[in-house]
């Protein structure tokens, strides 16, 4: 997995070392490479009697995990934005 | 919203070919995505490298709001972890690996099968292009009753692109720079994240 990562701090490098050039074609080439592996992904889902017979329920989980996250992201965003405003209130009473 | 129309027609194209056997799964062996999977980190940095402007920009932000990024992805893996208690046969750190997928649901589902097997894959999928479609559909009710910075920190790893115009049409102009930072980092963090709780 940090192979991955590495060959990701490789390209940034080097699109940092070569930021004079357009590199055009990037996001096409990225887009491409999702396609195929999720097209991998799929097959694999597929190919995989038990996950088939599992969908709804993978579904739901997926849904309530989300449900989640957002909502604990929301929470955290209302916190700091009250935050940075009472900051913003103390400053212009000064 | 068109582009993640394609992508789960690529997954869905490749399920039907998997299930009435039409490519055989022997075709894909693991390491060919592997190899796949390295190319497209290789592309994406260097399109993150590439451009100039990311980080000219970032210089002109008010230091408070270098926060949101963290407070997203404390929130988030809070919320992951809690959930998790609801699912016995799901440990809280699978329930994070997929929560750091932050919407980022190209990247972070290849991430997992790759380390964690095609269910959890398929669970951090669809999560995280419910969360695309969350942050699209549900921005003004966010902003409403959490505040501002809410529709941002929803929009996760796609707030410098995808969700990008509801945040700026619902929040307000003055959080494009803002809404962009954050995506940055949220992207950068995805495989950091997805990485480090798969191999814990």
């Amino acid at each position: 997995m940090f192979i991955a990562i590495g060959f990701m701090v490789l390209g940034g490098v080097l699109g940092f070392l070569w930021r004079k050039k357009e590199f055009g074609n990037i996001s096409k080439i990225i887009s491409l490479l999702i396609w195929v592996l999720l097209f991998i992904l799929g097959l694999e889902v597929g190919g995989n009697p038990q996950i088939i017979s599992g969908l709804t329920h993978i579904g739901i989980e997926a849904l309530v995990i989300t449900a989640a996250a957002v909502l604990g992201s929301a929470i955290a965003a209302l916190l700091l934005w009250k935050r940075i405003n009472n900051k913003q209130k103390g400053l212009h009473e000064e | 919203m068109k582009s993640s129309i394609i992508i789960v027609s690529f997954f869905v194209l490749g399920v039907l070919s998997g299930y009435f056997e039409i490519i055989p799964l022997s075709a894909v062996e693991n390491d060919i995505s592997f190899y796949v999977l390295c190319c497209l980190m290789f592309c994406v940095g260097l399109s993150l490298g590439n451009d100039s402007n990311t980080l000219k920009r970032f210089t002109r932000i008010n230091p408070r709001f270098y926060l949101l990024p963290v407070a997203t992805i404390v929130g988030t893996l809070a919320g992951c972890a809690i959930i998790s208690l609801l699912f016995p046969g799901r440990s809280a750190l699978e329930s994070m690996a997929v929560g750091s997928g932050f919407g980022y649901y190209s990247l972070s589902s290849i991430f997992i099968t790759q380390y964690k097997g095609a269910e959890l894959g398929t669970i951090a999928l669809l999560s995280n292009i419910i969360r695309e479609i969350m942050a699209l559909l549900l921005a003004p009710l966010f902003v409403k009753y959490f505040g501002k910075l809410a529709s941002i920190s929803v929009g996760g790893a796609t707030t410098m692109d995808t969700t990008l115009p509801i945040i700026l049409k619902f929040s307000g102009k003055e959080f494009a720079v803002i809404s962009v930072f954050h995506g940055f980092i949220l992207d950068l963090s995805v495989p950091v994240l997805v990485a480090l709780f798969c191999s814990l």
